[in-house]
């Protein structure tokens, strides 16, 4: 398994992204940051787990609430900058290769 | 794996360029460009305006579930040639980003396969640099004084 590609991957996804930019300032517990979110608890937890996963987010104990934060270490790791910005124009790029193989196959 | 998508940005040039060979036949890589309804899909994001001509303009616009702007940009068309180039500026509203120019060329490899080559030009290589460390930002409203926080972090 390649982690590194993986911590690419969390990063580009629009509500994973949300989800980090709203613990940049603060820590939050899972209830707290869904709160912010249309879409479904569970859903919500799915993103925070694979963000965890990743180590991009650390879980802290405060009694009987969990915590989320931002590993900054880790942050850090990953703003190897040419690199992520490239791999944001490859998901797309990819993206848009595969539309237009759909398009053209329902020709 | 050969990576397919290439970035090169020269130290101290405040320019990009990136270049990706597509699986596709040339008229369909210059489709997705075209059509206001493919742009859409790929860049994920609403496609306000799109003129496809020289003077013409364009506008996108992201909104959360919500319906809060997230993120919106616009820029002018200056050269448009079906199939060869696109010249266009870009530029993300309410963010301290000034508006940069952007070269895109399309080429024909063979029957089936395409090269698009992006030349990005920045106001200066501060710029630059500042835009490439927020990647996972572009999409969001850089307004957003948490941005600042998280860019701040990562320096």
């Amino acid at each position: 398994m390649n982690l590194r590609r993986d911590v690419f991957q969390a990063i580009a996804d629009p509500t994973r992204r949300a989800i980090l930019l709203l613990l940049a300032s603060q820590t939050m517990t899972a209830g707290a940051i869904a709160s912010n979110f249309e879409t479904a608890r569970p859903t919500i937890s799915k993103h925070l787990q694979i963000l965890t996963e990743c180590e991009l987010l650390q879980q802290q104990q405060h009694g009987r609430e969990v915590y989320y934060q931002i590993n900054a270490k880790k942050m850090k790791e990953v703003s190897d900058f040419i690199e992520q910005f490239r791999s944001m124009w490859d998901d797309r790029f990819n993206k848009l290769e595969a539309i237009m193989k759909n398009y053209q196959s329902e020709k | 794996m050969e990576r397919k998508t290439k970035v090169d940005a020269p130290q101290g040039i405040q320019e990009i360029v990136i270049t990706r060979d597509f699986d596709l036949p040339l008229v369909l890589l210059f489709k997705a460009y075209e059509e206001p309804e493919i742009v859409a899909q790929w860049m994920g994001t609403k496609v306000v305006r799109l003129e496809n001509r020289k003077h013409g303009s364009y506008q996108f616009e992201t909104s959360d579930p919500q319906g809060n702007l997230l993120f919106s940009a616009n820029g002018t068309i200056h050269d448009f040639y079906p199939n060869q180039k696109i010249t266009r500026t870009f530029e993300m509203e309410n963010t301290p980003f000034p508006v940069q120019l952007e070269f895109l060329e399309f080429e024909k490899l063979t029957e089936t396969t395409s090269k698009l080559t992006m030349q990005i030009v920045y106001k200066s290589v501060a710029f630059r640099d500042q835009m490439m460390k927020l990647p996972f930002a572009q999409g969001l409203n850089m307004a957003h004084n948490r941005l600042q926080e998280i860019a701040n972090q990562l320096k």
